[in-house]
């Protein structure tokens, strides 16, 4: 599993909701004690067993030594299968099946009504009325979820709930160890279409569990530092007037619109892109670093040491790049996504595309040859001289490292790894039924 | 009196065709840049594709809604705007003034013709407000300056064909030009800006309707 | 007639307006002026000729014996063009009534642009008096309270985040009683589409999404359903004035789709949100098109239709007619695929006049129904054009692939008791397909 960011406010991320940069830094794969010899091999076949009822999307874990599946197995009776077993527990309903970066299997089960999170094929001891969007620490050894409890809504960490739960929850984040969690919850119950009470502000931040005192009309992704336990969010103050909030202090100015914040990687300071005057800039404590010249600027980046600063902005109404310290890149595309910084600091990738076809890789400004049905998040190796993405062209995938196509064609694969060296990389897919696990050397 | 006409068609003339230039042109300039700067997100969608069909399907008489469900008003729309454009055209004296100051020649309209012309866009400016008066719609959002707009335009009109009957001896022929003039320095300014922004706007929304909403807007 | 004649009842309006002052009021216009609004609404408001050629094209006009005070400019002289006159120096009483002009009646459904020689969006105009509006807070009960949701929850009905997943394992559930192994694939990355709806359907109309999974199903569609917030593809806030988030909204359903790397978005039959998705949202955030293609229900059932993928067991044979939804007839051109999917499913469609992007608005779009019940009676008797229409064409079923629009044609057809049954597409399909035994 790579770790997935919060690209979204509010949406359940597949990884921790940390600032973007920790990832690479803290090495969340232990990548030293995987088997790295150069060649390919079928892990298992994965063909849907004819005693099944259905197969669903095939997971495989971080190393590609093994491949699950949920599987049903009659009316309500779901199990998973990991390579050629299928585990003896079964429950009435299984969803969202994750592999943790730590390798740990992961998964929401129902039973009798009661829904609780598998972690390698052990339940948790609580259950709950609900349970959704997991949330994993960089290492994947704490695991965050929100959760639904008699209709009374909050979080719960490794299967601990919340002390207090709240009338609504959502906007789930948690620290970068996976020792803290927060969301959005709203404090005060409100009756139907009551505008009084929502304008003077329901809502606020519980950072495990403990709502802070500032109660306001909008509150919106959540997220911690690196270390501090400190947490910033996006607020709405009226109707029309935005701004930041950081550990239950508002930033002293207003914004006709804010984007999600970040922490700078000290964890002293917190940038978001604000809107001023109908144009988009960066602010940092609430000072404008980056002028409000945008059309959009977003997804905001730092490098490690904090030194260089990264966003996807659009210099023009329609065209879209990315800017480092301020300077667009020169190349122009009507949507770009999925920035990714190197670990060194000195190079960004990121995606462009043409209403979500033509997808072009461009590392540094400059575009990889070939242009795919689809892409996913560039990843750089830890020396940061290399650069992959799966790609998928004509219905198969596959993986381009440095512009160049490795490790052959799948049905489906899943995002590569580097070695620690930076010498090889992981690809791990799915042929014609075959989960396949693939080392490459790094070609230059 | 002959020197004070001079004066008119002269000078005068000159200083109105210049003070609408500079102010038709600072006009538009300056509606291009607020368009640039402020609805960056209109602009980009203009397509001269889709501008011209949509002026072009508006400029056929009973082609669109809007004329099909107003015959009476659409006949006297176009029959206006057309003689308008042709006795400021082709009318002999204002030949002459163009030869005289340009050199320009070519044919032009009998007087007994442009009479005629005359009084058939003076009828129409007669419906105009006829149709200001008594349409129910029209009299609810008629204010002072659609009046205005009228009487500017009827006024060199009605001075001219007055004027061609020799009616006023002397003083006609200057008032139409002082009528004239004053109806082209106060296009930017009135109602009659639809002269400048027409088209635009037209076009705009041709833009918009063929290449975001892939569909006809007439 | 003027608006000051017929003032509703309004809790949002006058909460609204009990805090405005004259000198509030003129501020907030001339911020609204100096910052938002340029060439176009200078354009718009100088070149209009007065000439009324519009009001003909109004419902509101036609349904109201041709009460000038409905017509599209007379809605405008009331409300923009009496604010440029006086410098937005206006009484909060003034405000009352342009709110509810604008908010309650205008369906900004672009009718009247066909009627007009300069070109002018009277539905722009009155959009910029929402806007204005929502920035000095006076805006109807219910499309605000409507506007907070989509600001708390990311949908229109206060839906929370694990009811919106126990909807769909519901559905998933039930179906899979009539479809064996029907599966509601959640979050499934990279697969062509996710589908997308109104929050109203986990709320009220659950029926509509088992139809949909049994159709993709059917089909054998690589498809899949979001469980995270942003599967709502509705915007009220489009039409509160709330541009901030409209442009919130609209890219929390971007980039779910940007997230799962699907290679498009579905949308089941609502019109607002594809307007919220092609033309308004994607503009805020700086985009030129969509980030992510949106496929309109019409669309993808032409496309199923054209690729087989669904068989059908026969054909309506009573009279059908086709109502067709401002937003994505006017708003995007579909009305040949509108009709190519109805003569599939109909054997005897009996088209109504005007029809196609001439067609007259149900009166229920531009969050119009979405203002609650103390309007209700202004959009059902300003609507009696639509009355007439339907009537005239005797059919027993009517097609609506529009969720407002089903609102508001239904009130219409109970209100002149006309005796017409409304449909979706989705229904008359799910009706017709071939079903496992
Ligand atoms: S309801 Fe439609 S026709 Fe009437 S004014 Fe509004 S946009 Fe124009
Ligand atoms: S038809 Fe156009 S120009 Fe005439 S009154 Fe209506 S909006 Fe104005």
């Amino acid at each position: 599993m790579q770790l997935y960011f919060p690209l979204l406010p509010c949406v359940p991320t597949k990884g921790a909701s940390v600032n973007p940069w920790m990832a690479k830094e803290a090495s969340m794969y232990k990548t030293e004690t995987w088997n790295w010899e150069v060649g390919q091999r079928t892990i298992a076949d994965m063909t849907p067993k004819s005693d099944h009822t259905w197969q669903e999307e095939i997971v495989m874990s971080p190393d590609g030594e093994k491949a699950s599946a949920i599987v049903c197995l009659d009316d309500a009776e779901f199990s998973i299968r990991t390579n050629d077993d299928v585990s003896e527990n079964t429950f009435e309903k299984l969803w969202e099946l994750t592999y943790a970066a730590n390798g740990d299997l992961c998964c929401y089960a129902m039973q009798d009504e009661e829904w609780t999170m598998v972690v390698a094929d052990k339940p948790w001891e609580e259950t709950y009325g609900f349970v959704w969007s997991p949330l994993f620490s960089c290492d994947g050894n704490n695991i965050a979820t929100a959760v639904q409890q008699d209709m009374e809504y909050g979080m719960s960490v490794n299967g601990s709930i919340w002390e207090n739960l709240y009338e609504n929850a959502n906007n789930f984040a948690i620290s970068p160890d996976g020792k803290k969690s927060a969301a959005v919850v709203q404090v005060t119950p409100m009756g139907q279409a009551d505008l009084k009470t929502f304008r003077n502000g329901i809502f606020s931040i519980a950072v495990d569990g403990i709502a802070w005192d500032t109660h306001l009309m909008n509150l919106w992704t959540p997220v911690f530092d690196a270390n501090a336990y400190r947490v910033a969010a996006q607020v709405r103050l009226t109707l029309y007037d935005y701004s930041i909030i950081v550990d239950n202090t508002l930033w002293d100015n207003t914004y006709q619109g804010v984007w999600n914040p970040l922490f700078t990687p000290d964890g002293k300071h917190v940038v978001a892109p604000v809107r001023q005057g109908g144009k988009w800039g960066l602010a940092k404590d609430g000072q404008l670093i980056w002028k409000a010249t945008y059309a959009n600027c977003w997804h905001q980046q730092f490098s490690p040491d904090g030194e260089n600063l990264f966003a996807i902005v659009a210099p023009e109404y329609g065209k879209f790049t990315v800017a480092v310290n301020d300077v667009p890149w020169k190349m122009r595309s009507p949507v770009i996504t999925d920035l990714a910084v190197s670990p060194d600091g000195n190079s960004a990738a990121a995606l462009a595309n043409t209403l979500n076809t033509n997808w072009q890789i461009c590392v540094n400004g400059s575009t990889w040859n070939g242009s795919y049905d689809m892409a996913w998040k560039p990843v750089f190796c830890p020396h940061s001289s290399s650069v992959a993405a799966k790609v998928r062209k004509n219905g198969k995938y596959s993986v381009l490292v440095n512009g160049k196509n490795v490790g052959g064609e799948f049905d489906m694969c899943f995002d590569p790894i580097f070695s620690d060296d930076g010498g090889k990389v992981l690809i791990r897919g799915v042929h014609e039924g075959k989960a396949l696990r693939v080392v490459a050397n790094v070609p230059n | 009196m002959n020197s004070l006409y001079n004066f008119a068609v002269g000078p005068l003339a000159w200083a109105a065709f210049i003070i609408l230039a500079v102010t038709a042109v600072w006009r538009l300039w300056s509606m291009y840049n607020l368009a640039k700067q402020k609805d960056a997100s209109s602009v980009a969608y203009m397509s001269w594709q889709f501008s011209l069909r949509s002026i072009v399907n508006w400029l056929i008489p009973y082609n669109s809604l809007g004329w099909k469900t107003n015959p009476v008003l659409t006949a006297v729309t176009f029959i206006f705007h057309i003689c308008f454009v042709v006795l400021v055209i082709f009318v002999t004296p204002h030949q002459i003034l163009l030869e005289n100051a340009f050199g320009i020649t070519y044919p032009t309209l009998s007087s007994e013709a442009a009479d005629v012309l005359t009084l058939i866009t003076i009828a129409c400016c007669c419906y105009f407000v006829y149709r200001r008066v008594t349409n129910v719609t029209v009299r609810y959002v008629t204010r002072s300056n659609d009046w205005i707009s009228l009487g500017l335009v009827a006024a060199p009109l009605v001075t001219a064909l007055l004027g061609s009957w020799g009616v006023g001896g002397e003083i006609m022929p200057l008032l139409h030009v002082l009528t004239a003039e004053a109806l082209i320095v106060a296009i930017p300014f009135t109602r009659l800006a639809h002269i400048l922004f027409a088209l635009f706007t037209r076009a705009y929304i041709g833009s918009e309707f063929g290449g975001v909403r892939h569909c006809k807007d007439w | 007639m003027s608006i000051q004649d017929r003032k509703i009842d309004d809790e949002g309006l006058a909460y609204g307006v009990s805090k405005l002052t004259t000198d509030k009021i003129q501020q907030t216009f001339n911020a609204l002026i100096n910052n938002e609004t340029g060439a176009k609404l200078k354009a718009f408001s100088e070149t209009c000729m007065r000439c009324g050629m519009c009001a003909e094209a109004c419902h509101f006009f036609v349904s109201h014996g041709n009460d000038p005070s409905y017509a599209p400019v007379g809605k405008v002289s009331q409300t923009m063009s009496k604010l440029l006159a006086d410098n937005g120096k206006v009484t909060p009483d003034d405000i009352y009534g342009m709110a509810q002009i604008a908010y309650t009646e205008c369906n900004l459904c672009r009718r009247c642009v066909h009627y007009c020689p300069i070109g002018i969006d009277v539905a722009y105009i009155m959009t910029t008096i929402r806007r204005f509006c929502h920035k000095l807070g006076v805006t109807p009960q219910y499309i605000q309270d409507t506007a907070h949701s989509h600001s708390a929850t990311m949908n229109q009905m206060w839906v929370k985040d694990d009811e919106w997943i126990d909807s769909l394992f519901w559905q998933e559930d039930e179906a899979r009683e009539e479809f064996p192994g029907l599966r509601i694939p959640m979050d499934k990355e990279g697969a062509d589409f996710y589908y997308s709806v109104i929050a109203p359907e986990p709320k009220f109309r659950t029926q509509l999404i088992y139809q949909a999974a049994a159709i993709m199903n059917q089909a054998g569609c690589d498809w899949t359903m979001p469980s995270m917030p942003g599967w709502d593809n509705s915007d009220m806030c489009m039409y509160s004035g709330d541009f901030e988030m409209m442009g919130r909204l609209k890219r929390q359903h971007y980039e779910l789709a940007q997230n799962l790397k699907v290679s498009r978005i579905v949308m089941g039959e609502c019109g607002h949100a594809f307007r919220s998705i092609y033309d308004n949202g994607n503009r805020w955030l700086g985009y030129k098109d969509y980030p992510v293609p949106v496929v309109h229900s019409i669309e993808f059932f032409a496309e199923l239709f054209e690729q087989g993928k669904i068989k059908l067991t026969g054909k309506i044979q009573e009279p059908v007619t086709i109502h067709d939804p401002c937003n994505i007839i006017r708003g995007y051109g579909l009305m040949d695929k509108l009709r190519y999917v109805a003569h599939q499913l109909c054997d005897n469609i009996v088209e109504m006049y005007p029809n196609r992007e001439h067609n007259f608005c149900c009166s229920a779009g531009g969050g119009v129904i979405n203002c609650g019940p103390p309007f209700k009676k202004v959009r059902v008797e300003g609507n009696l054009a639509k009355a007439n229409q339907l009537k005239a064409t005797g059919a027993k079923i009517c097609i609506a692939p529009c969720h407002n629009c089903h609102g508001g044609l239904e009130d219409i057809i109970h209100h002149y008791d006309l005796g017409i049954e409304l449909k979706f597409l989705g229904d008359l399909i799910y009706e017709l397909m071939e079903k496992p035994e």
